[in-house]
């Protein structure tokens, strides 16, 4: 009996082991310890800092959006950060959109839309490329879920930008990041101390508007993360008290059989 | 207490006089009313009915989805984004579902080591078994390619690699490849071709469901103790204990599920899978899904392609002649002491293999996957015909409804158990 207890815990402990470390493994040697920062929308009961979505934004539009398309988004959605719709207006007449053709079949440059999908800055893969030393700036919209780290991973990759140390050789037009996997990015440091100047007044050194960006792009990843989460707290409980109810009728119906 | 055997009698007249013509009523009454189920059965026989409530859900869902969802390479990756951003609840019904195939497993997995643990396998309920194999097969080839419909970067390299498993085989293996393809590379014909089987395999589950309930009903569910049911006093009607039961069971899965879709939905997703697949550029790593680890790791632990195939799909086969090869008389695994310990030695076994599986095949995890998938193939061809002759299980109970027994009696009834 005690070999099969210890058997079975045995078991049990590599059960829970492999559960937990499995997804909780990135491979990520070699590299320094990575800074940790507090996501606001991080846990269960986690949501998004109006303010620093605002911030993100700006940084986005002014610095991000030269290179970087956000296709999947559009000015509409800049309702959740707060903005009026008049502001949205304003903010989506604010850049020229081809569309067409028209009665005569011909495009014609018009301004946004609320419903238009945020302007991309190239009009194809190739132009971008071309315009990147061949590199192709990645779409932004899903770029929080699409890499290991999230958030994490922007901010980091954002604020690791250094000298190359003695001995390593850059790829040539290559800049070193601390962070970044394999340290060798095609994109120049993009943000630092005073690149933006905030609109609310926040003081814009490099990792605060990392951090802002981030948060921007969390969002952008996850729009729907604020409601998810409040419907979650509300199904849980509801489920927890429905569960207690069904275990006490489950009791009372059984009370004759033990 | 136990289960009736008389005729119903219904109330309604409208329903009497259905019933009378199309005897639905009558069926339903008497697969629940009057189907007679051990009274034992523990919380591990809850997974069963939580099986068939997820694959409810997951068709559910999946009808909706598809509503919005465009099965063409250029446009599947931003029709699953626009389901996440402008259809209504659109993210709630997604996550639901892609999350759903990850509960369908864990599900399903419990259910099967389950039925391990009890023997549930044993005669007369081999088909039973046999049809439960067939849906997990089903299942797999559902949730395979199911995964592959987003069309991002870990969808097209998973159903890549999957699919080139083919082109082991000899001779025809590349032209297989071509025909599942569609083409001479995973493309739009192979994705559509995915949505279509994708649709349709759901309802062939359903069907095999049915067929599994049948051959339930048949002898109605085994238990913890193992042993038949001997009279009226060992059985209860399904409805309403089991149903209550179930419920309650129910109402503490959807804990954990609305848990994962609400707070963690990609908490078993790959990032790679949100950059839109892209058939120049494969990702460091292309990992399948965590149901599907355990195989990859057998897979991989043999260094001969073809050979790897055929460990893999041996896997699957070998649980399925698990009732062929188990020679013991005993069933439930708390009357085989030896059995016992090799049980949890076997669900260790699979969590190793699933751990190595998500790791690149490199040092430490080749030697550890080796080892276990010679253990899993040790488990089936050797410790199950074996114990049945060498182990000498702990003596059975009288029955369900009386389980204490004098020690002297004890022994005799596990002697006449064993020797058939």
């Amino acid at each position: 009996m005690t070999a099969l207890a210890l058997t079975k815990r045995l078991a049990l402990a590599g059960l829970i082991a492999a559960g937990i470390l499995a997804p909780a493994l990135p491979v990520r040697a070699e590299d320094e310890a990575l800074p940790t920062v507090h996501w606001s929308f991080s846990g269960a009961f986690g949501t998004f800092d109006q303010a620093a979505l605002r911030r993100g934004f700006q940084v986005y539009k002014e610095i991000c959006s030269a290179c970087h398309s956000m296709n999947l988004v559009h000015y509409r959605d800049l309702a959740a950060l707060g903005y009026s719709e008049d502001e949205i207006k304003a903010i989506a007449a604010s850049v020229q959109i081809t569309d067409g053709p028209n009665d005569n079949g011909d495009m014609y440059d018009r301004p946004g839309r609320p419903s238009d999908a945020f302007k991309a800055p190239f009009a194809n893969e190739q132009s971008a490329r071309a315009a990147n030393g061949g590199a192709l700036p990645p779409d932004l919209s899903l770029i929080v879920k699409a890499r290991k780290g999230g958030a994490d991973y922007v901010h980091d990759l954002l604020t690791g930008y250094a000298e190359p140390p003695a001995g390593v050789t850059m790829q040539s037009g290559m800049n070193y990041d601390k962070y970044f996997p394999g340290h060798q990015v095609a994109m120049p440091q993009p943000i630092s101390d005073g690149s933006v100047t905030f609109a609310d007044g926040t003081k814009a050194t490099t990792d605060e508007e990392a951090i802002d960006v981030a948060n921007f792009l969390a969002w952008t990843s996850e729009p729907e993360l604020v409601e998810r989460h409040r419907m979650g707290v509300k199904a849980v409980l509801f489920l927890i008290v429905l569960a207690g109810l069904l275990y006490a009728l489950k009791r009372k119906v059984w009370a004759g059989i033990h | 207490m136990s289960a009736s055997a008389k005729p119903p009698v219904f109330k309604n007249p409208v329903v009497r006089w259905i019933d009378h013509r199309l005897p639905v009523f009558s069926f339903m009454s008497h697969e629940l009313n009057e189907y007679p189920t051990p009274r034992n059965l523990n919380y591990m026989w809850t997974f069963g009915s939580l099986a068939g409530i997820v694959l409810v859900i997951m068709i559910l869902t999946g009808i909706i989805l598809a509503m919005h969802y465009t099965p063409n390479s250029a446009l599947a990756f931003n029709s699953v984004e626009h389901i996440m951003r402008d259809v209504n609840y659109g993210w709630l019904i997604r996550y639901i579902h892609m999350n759903g195939a990850s509960m369908f497993f864990i599900v399903v997995y419990i259910h099967i080591f389950r039925g391990l643990y009890y023997g549930s396998y044993k005669a007369p309920r081999e088909l039973l078994w046999l049809l439960g194999i067939v849906i997990l097969i089903l299942m797999m080839a559902t949730a395979f390619m199911g995964y592959v419909l987003p069309w991002g970067q870990m969808s097209f390299w998973g159903a890549t690699v999957i699919t080139n498993l083919f082109s082991a085989i000899p001779l025809v293996g590349q032209h297989i490849v071509t025909w599942l393809w569609g083409g001479y590379a995973v493309d739009n014909p192979t994705l559509n071709r995915f949505f279509s089987l994708h649709y349709l395999l759901p309802f062939v589950i359903v069907a095999v469901v049915m067929l599994h309930l049948v051959a339930l009903h048949r002898f109605g569910s085994n238990n913890p103790l193992g042993i038949d049911m001997k009279g009226p006093q060992d059985s209860i009607p399904f409805h309403p204990y089991y149903t209550v039961k179930d419920m309650f069971g129910l109402a503490v899965f959807l804990i954990f599920y609305a848990a994962l879709v609400c707070f963690a939905p990609n908490l078993f997703g790959e990032p790679d899978n949100y950059i839109p697949a892209n058939p120049l550029s494969t990702p460091s790593e292309i990992v399948p899904e965590w149901y599907f680890l355990p195989y990859y790791a057998i897979l991989r632990s043999i260094p001969n392609k073809l050979a790897g195939v055929i460990a893999m799909f041996g896997a699957i086969a070998l649980l399925a002649v698990v009732p062929w090869l188990d020679r013991s008389p005993v069933k439930s695994a708390r009357f085989r002491p030896i059995y016992q310990q090799f049980f949890w030695l076997l669900l260790a076994d699979c969590f190793l293999l699933g751990y190595c599986g998500a790791h690149p095949p490199e040092g430490w995890y080749v030697i550890a996957s080796r080892l276990g998938t010679a253990y899993y193939y040790l488990h089936f061809l050797v410790v199950f015909p074996l114990l049945g002759l060498f182990e000498r299980p702990r003596p059975l109970p009288m029955s369900i409804g009386k389980p204490v027994l004098s020690a002297e009696m004890a022994g005799s009834v596990a002697k006449t158990k064993v020797t058939p």
